[in-house]
């Protein structure tokens, strides 16, 4: 009996190891997010897929459980071993992934980040959602007309080294600078790293070592719900005003009982497509991700690559979007 | 009879000693509210430790199921995939029918999360595959499974009806609904682990495992009860864990296994196993929680207090031995005497 289930569990594996499915012609692209399971990553992944699909290209979507560097470079030295034709990432890290995309490039396979850039080392363009400085100047402007231009102020972040989320924040910082904010002051930075009883606990704290706080900018979709349920909880919301970038479907509940009237984000669908639409056309040789290439990306129209502020190249996708009470049910369902 | 006497005054000791033990978990409770609330005088109301014992409840609910493996010389790292996937299943089963009483949802978290218990309980007592081995596998499998069931898809605040978000935001004169779920726990296993036989096996096995099977002590089944139970207890803190926070994500505690093992360790248990209170780890689960609840309140820089969170359960644990061992030596010279 015993020695049937171990050969039933070998055949078992056996075929679940060579069940691998044949791929067909044109380039196979693999997306890399941050973590797996992520509504935000999920969503790119669906527009990559679209557009892999538009150009006859195969698709892979892969991501660590929880949102490492190590698992990422496992995951980019498997795709090598593949020989995949391009990788497109979103890195949990600016520098560390450096080595291990230069060793893919050097096996001839694109590599296009987006969302959060790795340094221009390591890459062949950046797909950026759109200006970093308008992101971190919206949230600002956001959360000073809630709290009426006065008062302390706090910022509840995600990883301490993510790259979008320290240039946000780098921005932020230039904004609150201009005359119009002196009464507002940024208190303090905490990281909640993307999990959700971290982040209800951070949140917690602000209230507590903070008293006075007027207003919270979570540029982190974990984040800003997490803080969203705190105040909520904490019997808080009209005192404490939120902002920062969001998914319509969490945020839809915070809307609606008052604890965050208005939160930004771009469509993840349309930056997966794109990101996925770049990799293909380097991978053709259309465009090499030099600065000044113009090029058409589909269904989305023309873009130009541009020079980013850290040295490389970049794709700018367009300004993020506003979603408040009059518009949060129209989304809520769709990402 | 001089044997017989000597064991008993063994057994009067053991017993005072067990519960000095404890003293020096709470000599570093005091020292360390003290030291915090001077920092942030905030931490000292009565408020914030309202929010300590709601922050604490799932790890406590853990707490106890981990306890019991540990007690045996296991260990269940598959506890915080349990949670996550009997959380995915709650949340998807109220988005669906939102008219389910959040009473039965909680009935369903203990028997899901015991059945998926029972099955690495099984793997582990009667296929014989070592305890870290075969529940690290679970944890795998179970994660796994989160991801299958929900799409990759979280449920979502706006998707949940309030009653089940009620487990966790509704009173109950003054206190919240999870501190009386965490109380029933504590009452229930407080009375099997010290009052019943089967509760009093558990120890037997943990303590010497082929001394217990010669006495007549059924060790598969303990082996596969403590499993059971603690993967009930994990469902339980799933539903907890999804009403607190209102999302069902499939990441959902991913890495908080290594939490409950602290709380554990902090409250005393051994993990060679045979050692282990109920009120150590209701102790041990509220120290870990006063850390989580006070670095946030404590304004400092956040890579300090990574650094510092590792330092206090240090600090905690060596704090716990010295008391220990030094009314360990009292009550010896007051033998000799």
């Amino acid at each position: 009996m015993k020695k049937l289930v171990t050969i039933l569990l070998m055949v078992f594996f056996a075929v679940a190891l060579f069940s691998v499915t044949a791929f067909a012609e044109g380039h196979t692209i693999a997306m890399i997010v941050k973590n797996v399971g992520n509504p935000f990553m999920d969503a790119a992944g669906r527009g990559a897929e679209e557009a892999c699909k538009e150009l006859g290209n195969n698709f892979i979507f892969q991501g660590p459980a929880t949102p490492t560097v190590e698992g990422q470079i496992e995951i980019i030295e498997n795709l090598i071993a593949q020989k995949v034709s391009a990788i497109c990432i979103t890195a949990n890290d600016f520098d560390a992934l450096v080595p291990v995309l230069q060793k893919a490039k050097g096996n001839n396979i694109k590599v296009v980040s987006f969302d959060s850039a790795v340094a221009p080392g390591g890459r062949d363009v950046h797909v950026n959602q759109a200006n970093a400085e308008l992101i971190g100047k919206l949230q600002v402007q956001a959360i000073a007309e809630m709290i009426g231009y006065e008062g302390e102020i706090a910022i509840l972040s995600a990883g301490a080294t993510m790259t979008n989320q320290n240039t946000w924040i780098e921005y932020m910082k230039e904004e609150l600078k201009d005359p119009k904010y002196a009464k507002m002051q940024l208190v303090t930075i905490v990281y909640g790293d993307d999990l959700r009883d971290k982040s209800y606990n951070e949140a917690m704290g602000l209230f507590k070592s903070y008293p006075n706080l007027k207003g919270i900018i979570s540029p982190t979709t974990v984040g800003i719900s997490a803080t969203a349920k705190a105040i909520t909880d904490a019997g808080l919301i009209g005192q404490v005003k939120l902002t920062g970038l969001g998914l319509p479907s969490e945020m839809a509940e915070w809307v609606h009982n008052g604890a965050c009237e208005a939160f930004f984000l771009w469509n993840p669908v349309d930056l997966g497509y794109l990101a996925s639409y770049v990799a293909s056309l380097l991978c053709d040789g259309i465009i090499t991700g030099k600065a000044g290439e113009e090029f058409s990306a589909g269904r989305m129209g023309d873009y130009t690559i541009v020079e980013a502020v850290d040295g490389g190249t970049e794709v700018l996708l367009g300004p993020p979007f506003r979603f408040d009470i009059t518009n949060i049910d129209e989304w809520k369902d769709i990402y | 009879m001089m044997q017989k006497s000597t064991q008993l005054e063994k057994k009067v000791l053991s017993l005072r000693l067990r519960g000095f033990r404890e003293l020096g978990i709470i000599v570093f409770i005091i020292v360390i509210s003290v030291l915090i609330g001077i920092r942030n005088p905030r931490f000292l109301t009565w408020s914030n430790f309202h929010d300590i014992l709601i922050d604490t409840a799932a790890l406590s609910v853990l707490s106890v199921g981990m306890m019991l493996v540990l007690v045996t010389g296991g260990i269940d790292l598959s506890m915080e995939s349990v949670l996550a996937l009997t959380g995915m299943v709650a949340g998807m089963m109220v988005k669906q029918n939102p008219q389910l009483s959040p009473f039965f949802m909680l009935i369903l978290g203990l028997l899901l999360g015991g059945l998926l218990g029972s099955i690495t309980g099984l793997i582990v007592a009667q296929g014989r595959v070592v305890p870290i081995i075969a529940t690290l596998s679970m944890m795998y499998i179970y994660r796994g499974i989160t991801f299958i069931i929900s799409g990759g898809k979280w449920i979502n605040a706006y998707e949940m009806p309030d009653s089940f978000k009620a487990i966790a935001t509704g009173r109950w004169l003054g206190l919240s609904k999870l501190i009386y779920i965490v109380l029933a726990v504590y009452l229930v296993f407080y009375y099997f682990v010290n009052h019943t036989h089967t509760g009093r096996e558990i120890y037997a096995v943990g303590s010497n495992k082929e001394a217990a099977r010669i006495i007549g002590i059924n060790t598969q089944f303990i082996t596969w009860l403590v499993y059971a139970i603690s993967g009930a207890l994990s469902g339980l803190a799933g539903v907890m864990w999804v009403a607190r926070y209102a999302s069902a994500q499939n990441d959902t505690a991913s890495g908080f296994v290594m939490t409950i093992v602290a709380a554990c360790v902090l409250g005393g248990v051994s993990i060679t196993g045979g050692v282990g209170t109920i009120s150590g780890i209701l102790l041990g689960s509220i120290t870990v929680g006063i850390i989580n609840n006070a670095l946030p309140m404590i304004r400092v820089s956040p890579f300090w207090k990574m650094a510092l969170q590792g330092l206090i359960i240090l600090v905690a644990a060596i704090v716990n031995i010295a008391i220990a061992r030094n009314m360990e030596k009292s009550q010896l010279k007051r033998r000799v005497v």
